[in-house]
């Protein structure tokens, strides 16, 4: 779905229409211009200038240096820089597998033509557009150690060491996670339904007729159909965990103590928090090239499986 | 700003309307009346099973809306009340004393307009350069567009930083317009539309003398309501929602949005949970709102156009 076909190469221009040609280069731009100045300025600079800044050594106090690896070095050597990647790593294993898996399950259960659906996937839908501070705000309260609503269900179904959740070094990422599943569960449904529903109905009733069953239909039809959809959904979800940052920020920042802090909450703190411009746009370098391997990665599996 | 990328990758779905009939159901609606009994009490099963799941992923909202019309002290009860015993419904007047919660609305208001608005132009425009003229060099530069959808913004969020503040724009809405308003994505959401359009139709008008202008204004923009909504909506929501983006430039009290007003007024106030609900609730509704109504233009646009996205 990300995949992208360009247009052709323009056909070549022929003598005559050489004037043309310089007309229709000065339209395109004209057209293009009111954008591309935003963004030039904005976002492709600035990007090229992450990466030439991570070999740089510059706070806000001292003039640009070159220093080659030498913030990377510090970087490795910086226990919050592991702690950090770590817990990013943790929050990826926990969102990615969970999100999924819901997602599917509940494209599967929608997947189907019943009056009223349509209110259903709207529903499950809207948290993914809800303000990040509200949800971030309920399920703080909902996780609050002492009378939250979640600790009193826990008890009431017999666990009574409930856990201290965002108040806990250890039960504050889980916290996150489910946060972030419930909102994000909604999105990844729609991928997934779009998915279902370009499934040849042929499929299943050849698989009927052969006599499979409907977890055989599902196992052997359903899944590998939908390989696109979950090859997309995969570098999606593990993309945007690596990035998670304002759930993060609003919900627990970074804490208690380090135990949420991630990767973006690290880059904001070193750089602009601390003016360490040099030194944050190393770690940007080191996320961005976490997110670049991972949809190569998956890219490379998606081309093995194909063949 | 946020995760442009993948929410506007929703929209697809949105737009086909009515799903296309689950293989089960067409294969069912064939077969005799056991079957068709057979079917209805899966329905009712069915039909039960969302309906408890949809309140279980509804309750954080739910209780959320009842615990705004709480005293402080009935938030966090044992047992949980549901409904609460008395409905305080002064905290809904109360709390725009309490914090200055229009001039927070206000604000959101005028950056997620503005924002949008120039978003909308200047990427449908773009877009138009990029699928209906062609010209040399045009490919390479859309390459460099889509490059930067795939850098994360926190990696470049820093350089953006020095350069507003070399500019002297932070603590002021004019970074935040600069730096949302331009992005990759709403000329890539627009570039994939318009390619859907036919040449033909340009063509059309091209040899009826309208200029470039002209049918990119007369003959695509009508014809691409439905993403144009699509960006709309999805830039709206995204401005309204973003924490960050304001979180990092925006210092002064008076230019908060409702999202850094309802952090900071958690902050300090974190045992006032009614009135944080009852913000909580404020700050959901317009979104609440423009997602109901955005979500009928998404489907009448597409009756009327008969083009998916």
């Amino acid at each position: 779905m990300t995949t992208e076909t360009l247009t052709p190469a323009p056909v070549p221009v022929s003598r005559g229409n050489r004037k043309q040609a310089r007309r229709n280069t000065l339209i395109g731009w004209t057209f293009i211009l009111p954008n591309f100045l935003g963004f030039l300025a904005f976002t492709l600079i600035p990007v090229i200038a992450a990466f030439a800044l991570s070999f740089m050594e510059w706070t806000s106090f001292t003039a640009p240096r070159w220093v080659g690896l030498e913030n990377f070095q510090r970087m490795l050597q910086s226990d919050t820089f592991w702690v950090a990647l770590r817990n990013t790593v943790v929050y990826a294993l926990g969102h990615v597998p969970l999100t999924m898996a819901l997602a599917l399950g509940l494209a599967m259960l929608l997947n189907r033509k019943l009056k009223g659906i349509g209110f259903f996937r709207v529903a499950i839908f809207f948290p993914y557009i809800t303000s990040l501070v509200a949800v971030a705000v309920v399920w703080n309260m909902l996780f609050s150690p002492d009378n939250g609503p979640i600790n009193q269900f826990l008890n009431a179904i017999g666990i009574a060491e409930a856990p201290g959740w965002t108040s806990s070094s250890d039960w504050a990422m889980p916290a996150v996670i489910i946060t972030s599943v419930w909102r994000d569960m909604g999105y990844y449904m729609i991928l997934y339904l779009a998915g279902l529903q370009a499934i040849p109905t042929e499929l299943y009733e050849a698989a009927e007729v052969d006599g499979a069953s409907g977890w055989q239909r599902f196992w052997n039809v359903t899944i590998p159909s939908l390989r696109p959809t979950t090859f997309f959904v995969v570098v999606m979800l593990t993309v945007s965990s690596f990035k998670v940052f304002d759930l993060i920020v609003v919900m627990t920042n970074g804490g208690p103590g380090r135990a949420t802090t991630v990767l973006s909450q690290l880059i904001y703190q070193e750089g602009i928090g601390e003016g360490k411009f040099g030194y944050s746009s190393a770690i940007s370098l080191v996320l961005f090239l976490i997110v670049l391997s991972i949809t190569v990665l998956q890219f490379k599996l998606q081309q093995r499986r194909e063949r | 700003m946020t995760n442009m990328a993948e929410d506007l990758k929703a929209e697809a779905p949105f737009l086909s309307g009515a799903p296309a009939p689950a293989p089960e159901d067409r294969r069912r609606t064939q077969r005799e009346s056991p079957r068709e009994r057979k079917k209805r009490t899966t329905d009712v099963v069915i039909y039960g099973v969302l309906a408890v799941l949809v309140v279980a992923l509804m309750v954080p909202f739910f209780w959320m809306l009842s615990s705004s019309l709480k005293e402080n002290n009935q938030v966090l009860t044992v047992p949980i009340q549901w409904i609460p015993s008395d409905f305080v419904w002064s905290n809904y007047t109360d709390i725009w004393t309490r914090i200055p919660m229009l001039g927070y609305l206000q604000n959101s208001l005028y950056l997620a307009v503005i924002i949008t608005c120039l978003q909308v132009l200047t990427g449908s425009l773009a877009a138009y350069g990029f699928s209906k003229v062609r010209f040399p060099g045009r490919d390479v530069l859309f390459l460099a567009y889509i490059g930067t959808i795939a850098v994360p913004w926190q990696a470049y969020m820093v350089p953006q930083y020095i350069m507003m503040q070399n500019l002297g724009l932070t603590n002021s809405f004019n970074a935040l317009i600069l730096l949302q308003a331009f992005g990759a994505f709403g000329v890539f959401l627009m570039r994939q539309y318009y390619m859907t359009i036919p040449d033909e139709l340009c063509e059309a008008a091209r040899i009826d003398g309208l200029s470039e202008y002209g049918i990119w204004a007369r003959v695509i923009l009508p014809l691409s309501k439905p993403a144009l909504a699509s960006l709309a909506l999805l830039t709206f929501v995204n401005t309204w929602n973003d924490y960050m983006g304001p979180f990092i430039y925006l210092t002064s009290n008076r230019l908060w949005t409702v999202q850094l007003g309802l952090r900071s007024f958690v902050g300090q106030f974190d045992a006032e949970y009614a009135m944080i609900m009852t913000g909580s609730v404020i700050s959901v509704i317009p979104i609440l709102v423009i997602f109901l109504i955005g979500q009928r233009y998404f489907i009448q646009g597409i009756a009327t156009s008969g083009m998916k996205g």
